[in-house]
């Protein structure tokens, strides 16, 4: 079975500063992965460099394979790649107004999408198409408003009938509902799941909320400090965590196990009310330790780490950590 | 019984749009319809709601940024609502506000020190360093970050410098409007400890507005959900979140992906179901 996005080595640099080093990624077909990590650890970096959307001083190095595209993504040039943005490759954005053409229809947005990829034969043939996808991401009536007539989680819906407008191979979602409220971003979120299963398209799939990944997605990366640390199925990731950071981002979020007792994860003290924390702050990019990129938040750092932490496990399940939490000598 | 710190009583708040006919009145938006709640002091009082909900105009009603169109607030026994700016100083000392947006509500060209006595400087008091190292100490915060720029720190850190000048002039009571929602998860937590801290050690009254019922419910001990300009249900949080009333706290609440919910099988279309599972 031959996967839709092979990632194989994936660097990004900006004047010699590594913001993303060695990123393995795989998606299968139809398969839905959660990239998740804080800001600075260089999720959404990844994502644009399989868009080859980064900006102009930042360099990716690496390999980047799509199936159905006959060519190397990274690297390739812009004519190449806008042809298979937007037909192979979609991507839903984190801020869905400057995602879409404020002085367009909605409607001529969607329909332009597939008039340019010519996945439908006439001006007439992609409105009629537009009409519908709007129509299933339950937007009827909306093809003749503007986009600043829409609230947010409409804007993004269009965003997500536009991304979906081609059958995408590959749909990439950067934090596609973090600015909505929760009632909205259950609904989007329900869209997209029956976009991507509707089609059988793969999602990629961007956040820093691990309950939203842990809803939608099967399998879930985890990055820091441009790494990823540890992968796997999101059950065995989410309950029996290996990396320590993948363990203290789990603990300081469970708002619910707070209150209820005390987690065990013997990171800080967990008086009434009181969350076990990660000390100390993201460092700014460029700023991480050598070695292990954890090293100097983690409780259980030794000399050892100084040095890179191997990947222990499979390719898709995995960890690269010195002293993994569960093992018989923690 | 503790005495009431804040009691809103029938509060409406409505805007005018801006005329659409020359014969016809202008349109008017309901931003708040009859809220009523009170506030005790040393209570954690948490406001959740969507974006819309009014929760925002409540707010800058409490902390006299705007005038109610009819309704009451009292605040520790003075009657606010139409009080002229001269004789709100002892509000201004006794209730103070945590923004959401760490970035835009601190001046840029201003050093932290600047911004942290600036609440001391205002209400002519006598701004001391010493007061000002041991806010930034009260936060944690080295003592050196008093010389530096808001843009020099981490969205964390920036909310740490908003807390210090919120706590600046001793207030009673510490208004938090979406603290931490900008914030990424593990320093979110920091953040939420340090302000729960903060409340036991100061006896603070703390009213939390937060559009995330889940943080409300770990930070806060009553809440009031509201909904288009309304308050729909009022309770302990661990009440509301348990078994909501209301349908539209039930739809909250059900929308609300949670890591446990999410690993014993719940699905996107599960959390648009109105009913918690």
């Amino acid at each position: 079975m031959s996967d839709v996005l092979t990632v194989q080595g994936l660097t990004v640099s900006v004047r010699d500063v590594a913001l993303v080093s060695d990123v393995e990624l795989t998606v299968g077909p139809g398969e839905r992965v959660g990239l998740i990590g804080e800001s600075g650890s260089g999720k959404s970096l990844t994502a644009l460099s399989v868009l080859g959307l980064l900006p102009e001083d930042v360099l990716a190095a690496g390999s980047v394979r799509l199936s159905g595209v006959d060519h190397e993504l990274i690297g390739a040039d812009e004519r190449r790649m806008s042809r298979v943005r937007g037909r192979h490759l979609a991507m839903v954005f984190q801020e869905p107004m400057t995602a879409l053409n404020p002085t367009m229809r909605v409607g001529d947005q969607v329909a332009e999408a597939m008039l340019i990829h010519r996945t439908r034969s006439s001006r007439r043939a992609a409105r009629i198409a537009a009409a519908e996808l709007l129509e299933l991401v339950q937007l009827p009536g909306v093809m003749r408003t503007y986009p600043h007539q829409l609230s947010g989680g409409q804007r993004q819906r269009v965003v997500l009938a536009l991304a979906l407008a081609n059958d995408p191979a590959l749909l990439i979602c950067d934090e596609p509902t973090t600015a909505l409220d929760v009632t909205v971003q259950a609904m989007v979120l329900d869209l997209i799941m029956r976009g991507v299963a509707a089609r059988e398209s793969a999602l990629l799939f961007i956040t820093h909320d691990l309950a939203v990944v842990a809803t939608v997605c099967q399998r879930v990366l985890v990055m820091y400090g441009g790494r990823v640390v540890e992968s796997g199925p999101v059950t065995e990731v989410f309950t029996r965590p290996r990396h320590r950071y993948t363990e203290g981002l789990i603990a300081a979020s469970d708002l619910e196990s707070a209150d209820s007792g005390p987690a065990d994860v013997g990171l800080a003290t967990s008086a009434p009310r009181r969350l076990p924390t990660i000390p100390g702050n993201v460092p700014p990019a460029g700023q991480f330790p050598d070695g292990c990129v954890f090293r100097n938040r983690c409780a259980h750092a030794t000399e050892t780490c100084a040095t890179l932490p191997p990947w222990t496990g499979t390719p898709t399940q995995g960890f690269a950590c010195h002293h993994p939490a569960g093992a018989s000598d923690a | 019984m503790p005495e009431p710190v804040i009691q809103v009583t029938d509060l409406v708040r409505d805007y005018p749009r801006p005329r659409t006919s020359l014969f016809r009145r202008a349109p008017v938006v309901h931003a708040l319809r009859g809220v009523s709640f009170e506030v005790r002091a040393g209570e954690r009082f948490g406001i959740v709601g969507e974006s819309g909900c009014g929760k925002s105009t409540l707010l800058r009603i409490l902390a006299a940024l705007d005038r109610a169109t009819s309704g009451q607030v009292v605040v520790d026994g003075t009657d606010i609502t139409n009080l002229p700016e001269r004789r709100l100083s002892f509000l201004r000392e006794n209730l103070q506000l945590v923004f959401q947006d760490p970035m835009s509500s601190l001046d840029p060209r201003m050093r932290v020190r600047d911004i942290i006595a600036e609440p001391l400087v205002v209400q002519g008091h006598p701004a001391s360093g010493d007061r000002v190292r041991e806010l930034l100490d009260a936060v944690g915060l080295p003592p050196n970050a008093g010389d530096r720029y808001p843009h020099q720190f981490s969205g964390g850190q920036r909310q740490r410098i908003s807390i210090a000048r919120a706590l600046a002039p001793r207030p009673k009571i510490l208004v938090a409007d979406e603290p931490v929602s900008a914030l990424d998860v593990s320093v979110r937590a920091q953040v939420l400890n340090l302000i729960s801290d903060l409340v036991d050690e100061l006896d603070l009254t703390l009213v939390f507005v937060s559009h995330d019922l889940s943080v409300v419910k770990h930070v806060c001990d009553r809440v009031a959900v509201m909904n288009a300009g309304q308050i729909v249900e009022t309770g302990t949080t661990g009440e509301v979140y348990a078994t909501p009333a209301h349908p539209y706290t039930r739809r909250l609440v059900a929308a609300i992906p949670t890591l446990a919910r999410a690993l014993t099988g719940t699905t996107t279309t599960d959390l648009l179901k109105g009913a918690p599972t």
